[in-house]
Formats: structure tokens, sequence, C-alpha cells
């Protein structure tokens, strides 16, 4: 002790300390961290999925996902008890959560956990109360869809989903600067969680109102759509009317015209 | 010659400037060369010659490809007759302009302008051929006559509006009125099954009809088929149409009248946007806002929902709902209000 207490005004003393501390806590972190052992138990993947939460979620769902509120009152982070493990696979597994930064929407990115993470961080969640589960992949297989369950979906898919996600799955956009995302292309699992759980401004549908086999007929319905060739050459992002005609008249019409004013400018001899 | 001299020159005339009079004559390559001529003949020639094996390419494309089958994502069948048709006409145009510009006759020819009257003597002709008329028919004189014919002409557009008439029946007050009554039932949309309170979650929405429009099983287990089918099912379903919606009882503002017109925290409202009649229900779970995707009217349906922003003038009509004795959601009573659009004979 002699020794540390006569050098601790050394010039190099505070960065010992700071290196000191830092393998401290490394070697902390490494032993709590959590490690991805897939064959763990429940009890061990809740414990698991509460370690990655305090990690990456707690600063703005609390420490115990009960939620945090603004100094004005509003929601920072909304209470997580009760949203289900599907909720956490949808928002995660999406790159929804955890969020890059605060703004009008979460963003689709990729996923900042791994398979095995997102599966502890949903026990963890589940754990705090029921909600709806991850579905098993027969919710939402759509390889065999007959035909006739793919016009089901579509008649569904047009009365539930197009007002916002357009009449070809591309998207539109909500108030406040705010859009529904593109679902051409997206996982079935997650068409199916985003159905069960309305994450966002998304409305829920429910299983009593619209049944895991109406859900799944809606998923045939979209594969039908991501299968199908563009019929009318290029789509121009399919947005409807507008897109397609601004692109009609400002790109098209100019073209005709350069193209005419083109003809007359150059004679025979030019 | 002298720059002075050229300025004398032109102000000597009538006209401002001197006519320059034409340029000489340039001679296109085409004219002068016969080996061009020949060239730029084959050339136009084989433009032409290849549209004709693009129309032929088009009539076999048409038969040999099978609808469905994929050229880089898009289908075969439109690419190939889009390319095959769309060359050849370029190709004939393309053509026809090389055509007029290398071949044809190219001499520049003065046209002088000229007023556009015609000569005096004609214009005298015609004026007099119309006073004789005018005269010999005794238009000007023979008032009654005159006057009568024009009485008839004007009545002949009385038929012309009252076959107006017959464009359809008059809509009498089927504006205001909409399917709905006590005691139908709230049920989903394209299924047709009905909806129980504890089916519907927090933040759920549901595009619902009333149960009128579906196949009813009796009592006895009997299948009764809608009473309403074809146009006027149409008609019917446009004007019923209705949004269900759960949100947090306590996020809820009713109208004092209206404190009694949900179930835990379930609204009914007309799913008819009160601007210009689009079906609306894109719903933001979180805001409980109601957007309607044609000009953005937007709607509070936590607050009866009124007009947020966007054109429309009134609130959506809501639908008083309640449970009748299996537990399921039904109207207590039809729409107080006319839905959607505003109409002439609306108040």
């Amino acid at each position: 002790m002699r020794f540390l207490s006569a050098r601790r005004r050394h010039p190099l003393a505070g960065l010992v300390v700071v290196l000191l501390g830092l393998f401290i806590a490394a070697g902390v972190y490494a032993s709590l961290a959590p490690s991805s052992d897939a064959s763990a138990s429940n009890s061990d993947l809740v414990s698991k999925g509460h370690q990655i939460f305090l990690v990456g979620c707690a600063t703005c769902h609390g420490l115990n996902g009960e939620g945090t509120m603004t100094s004005a009152d509003t929601n920072y982070g909304p209470s997580l008890v009760g949203v289900g493990a599907a909720a956490v696979d949808f928002q995660v597994g999406t790159g929804r959560m955890p969020l890059a930064q605060p703004g009008t929407q979460a963003l689709a990115k990729p996923p900042q956990y791994d398979e095995a993470e997102i599966e502890a961080l949903a026990a963890y969640i589940a754990s705090l109360g029921p909600g709806p589960s991850v579905p098993s992949a027969n919710y939402y297989d759509v390889t065999n869809a007959t035909q006739g369950q793919v016009v089901n979906g579509g008649e569904l898919f047009r009365t539930n989903c197009t007002a916002c996600h357009n009449f070809s799955g591309s998207g539109g956009a909500l108030p406040r600067g705010r859009f529904a995302p593109p679902i051409l292309g997206v996982e079935p699992k997650y068409i199916y969680e985003a159905m069960v759980t309305g994450p966002q401004q998304m409305p829920v549908f429910s299983d009593g109102v619209m049944t895991p086999e109406d859900k799944r007929d809606i998923i045939a319905y979209l594969d039908h759509l991501n299968q199908q060739p563009s019929y009318g050459g290029a789509g121009l992002g399919a947005l409807g009317a507008t897109g397609e005609g601004l692109w009609g008249w400002v790109v098209g019409m100019t073209a005709l015209v350069a193209a005419a004013i083109w003809i007359g400018a150059n004679g025979a001899r030019s | 010659m002298s720059d002075d001299h050229e300025i004398e020159q032109t102000t000597e005339g009538d006209e401002p400037f001197a006519n320059p009079g034409l340029p000489e004559h340039e001679y296109r390559l085409a004219d002068i060369d016969p080996a061009v001529e020949k060239a730029t003949e084959r050339a136009i020639s084989a433009m032409f010659g290849l549209a004709a094996l693009l129309m032929v390419a088009f009539c076999v494309a048409y038969f040999t490809i099978d609808r469905g089958e994929t050229f880089i994502g898009y289908d075969a069948s439109n690419v190939a007759l889009g390319v095959t048709l769309g060359l050849g006409l370029l190709l004939i145009g393309i053509g026809a302009i090389q055509w007029a510009k290398k071949l044809m006759g190219d001499h520049e020819i003065i046209e002088y302008r000229h007023t556009s009257a015609s000569s005096q003597s004609d214009r005298e002709t015609v004026l007099a051929d119309i006073a004789a008329g005018t005269e010999e028919s005794g238009f000007g004189r023979r008032r009654m006559i005159r006057n009568s014919l024009i009485g008839a002409l004007g009545a002949l557009g009385l038929p012309t509006i009252v076959l107006l008439r017959d464009l359809g029946p008059l809509p009498g007050n089927s504006p205001e009125r909409t399917v709905w009554a006590r005691g139908i039932r709230v049920v989903n949309d394209v299924t047709g099954t009905p909806i129980r309170p504890s089916d519907v979650q927090i933040g759920q929405l549901v595009n619902a009809e009333p149960a009128v429009f579906f196949p009813q099983v009796s009592a006895k287990g009997k299948v009764i088929p809608s009473r309403f089918e074809g146009v006027e099912l149409q008609d019917a379903k446009a004007k019923a149409a209705v949004i269900l919606v759960r949100m947090l009882p306590e996020d809820i503002h009713p109208y004092p009248q209206r404190k009694d017109w949900g179930v835990d925290g379930i609204l009914c409202f007309s799913k008819i946007c009160t601007h210009l009649g689009c079906p609306i229900s894109l719903w933001e779970q979180q805001t409980h806002n109601l957007l309607c995707p044609c000009h953005q009217s937007t709607f509070d349906l936590a607050n009866n929902a009124k007009v947020i922003f966007g054109p429309a003038a009134r609130s959506l009509p809501q639908l008083p709902i309640g449970l009748d004795g299996e537990g399921y959601i039904i109207a207590t009573h039809g729409f107080y209000e006319p839905v959607g659009p505003s109409f002439w004979e609306r108040g």
C-alpha cells in the first residue's frame, strides 16, 4: 500500500485508475453479457433477456419495462407489460427497435440483435404479462395456398389493408410525416406479427375478428403479389395515379417535345 | 463597295430594310452524288422493310409467348409486343422523316402574304343575294310568322330538358337513410362474422357492415339469404359501411348525449368521408386520428370524430352501439344524421 500511496499524485496515476476501472467493467460485462446458448431453459432465457433489456432498452422503456414519461407527462417509451413476445420479435427482428434516434416513426433497419438474443428478449417481455406469442411457421406458411385462399385474402386485404398500405402493398402517407411502410417482400412472420400486435400507428387485427386462417390468406395474397410480374412495364413504385401522371407529363411529354424540336431543328445538311 | 453606299441603297426603297433576296440554293449530298442518293434510298427502304418484319414478329410473339412468362421481372408477352410494335412504328417514322428531308424536293418557295378577305365583287353578290332572299320570303314583313317560328324553335328545348328526367329515379330521402336500425348486428366486412367486445383489443380497427348484407342462420338452423343483392346491395353497402375502433375509455371525450353510444371504449363511426364520400380507414391507433386518403381530411375519433384538418366540413356520423342478448355488438339506433358528403336538400 505504501508503494501506491506514495505514487498517488504521480502524473500517470489518473490514467492507471481509469484503465483499471475499464478492465473491471469489461470483466463484469463479459461475465454477465448474454452468451448465445440456444439450449437455455426458459428462466435462463428470461434472465438473459433481462440483461439485454437493461443494456439496450431500459433507458426508454424503464428498468422493468414499465415505460417512462416525459416531464410534459407524455409517453417517452411505452410500457411493455402485456405486449407479448410477438411484438418484441417484430420490433427487434425488423430492426425498428432499438431506436437509432427519437422521431416521428421507428424505421426498419438491419436488426441489431441476433436471433438468440431476440428470443431471450421476447421471453423476458412475455414474462411481464400475457400477450401474443411468436407464431409458429404453420400460421404463416403459404407454400400450399389454394387459389380460393388467395382470392379470400385479396378481398380481406382490399377491405382492411389497402387504405394505408396501398392496393399494391407499396405503402402510403399518414398525418404529420408518418407513413405506412411498403409490405411487399416482408417476411410472412413479420406480417402476421404486425397484424396481431398493431405496431406503432397500425391498428390491431385480433384473432377474434380476423381469424388466423384469414390472416394466412392475406399473407398468401401478398405472396401472390410478390410473385406477380410487372404487367404494365416499369411499375414506378406502384404509388398510384399521381406518381404515374407526374412521370408521364413531366418526363414523357418533355421527351416528346424535345424530340419534335430536334427533328425540326436539324435539316438534311446539318 | 463602301459602307456608305450600302446604307444609301437601303434607305431609298419603300421597305425600311432592303430585301436581301433568297440565299443561293445549297444542294444536298444526295442531290449531287448519285451514289449517296442510292445509299439513302436503300437505307430508307431498309427501315420500312425492318418495320414490316417487326410487325410480323409482333404477330408471332402474340401467338407464341404464353401469359405469365417473365423477362427480367416483366411480363414477357407484353415486353415482346411493346418492343416489336413500338420499334416498328419508330422505324416508319424515322424513315418518313429521312425520305422527306434527304430525297424529296427541297427548293425554296416564296409565298407572299395577302389579305384573306374575298374580292369586292364576291362580297357584293352575296349581300345582294341575302337582301333578295329576305325580301322574297317576307321574313322582315310577316312578323307573326317570324315570331311564331322563333317560339316553336324555342319550345324545341323543352322536350330536351324533360327527357333529362329519364337519367334515373329521383333520390327521394334515400341520401338521408342507411339500412342501420335498432338491433342490427355490427359484423365484420367480407366474412360477416358477428363481433363480441372481448374480440376487440385496444387499438383495434374493424371494417364492419350491418349483418343484413350477409346470409343469416335462423333459430332452426336454416340459412336465410340476404334480402339485398346486385346493384341494390352495392348501393346500400356503400352507405352503411362503418368502422369499429377500440380506445382506452379514459382517452374518449364524448358529448354528454353520446355517453352511452359505445361499449367499453368501442365506438362505431361511418366509414364514408363527409367531404366527398371516400371510404376512410387510415386509423392511427396511438393518436386516434382517422385520415382520408383522398384530400387529407383528418377526424379525431376520440373526440366525436371532429374534423381537425382538411376540407371536410362535418364530423363523421357516429352509430350508437350496444350489446344483444348473446353479447354481440348491435346498433341501438340508426344514424341520427345523413352519412357521406353534403347534398343540396340537406339542412
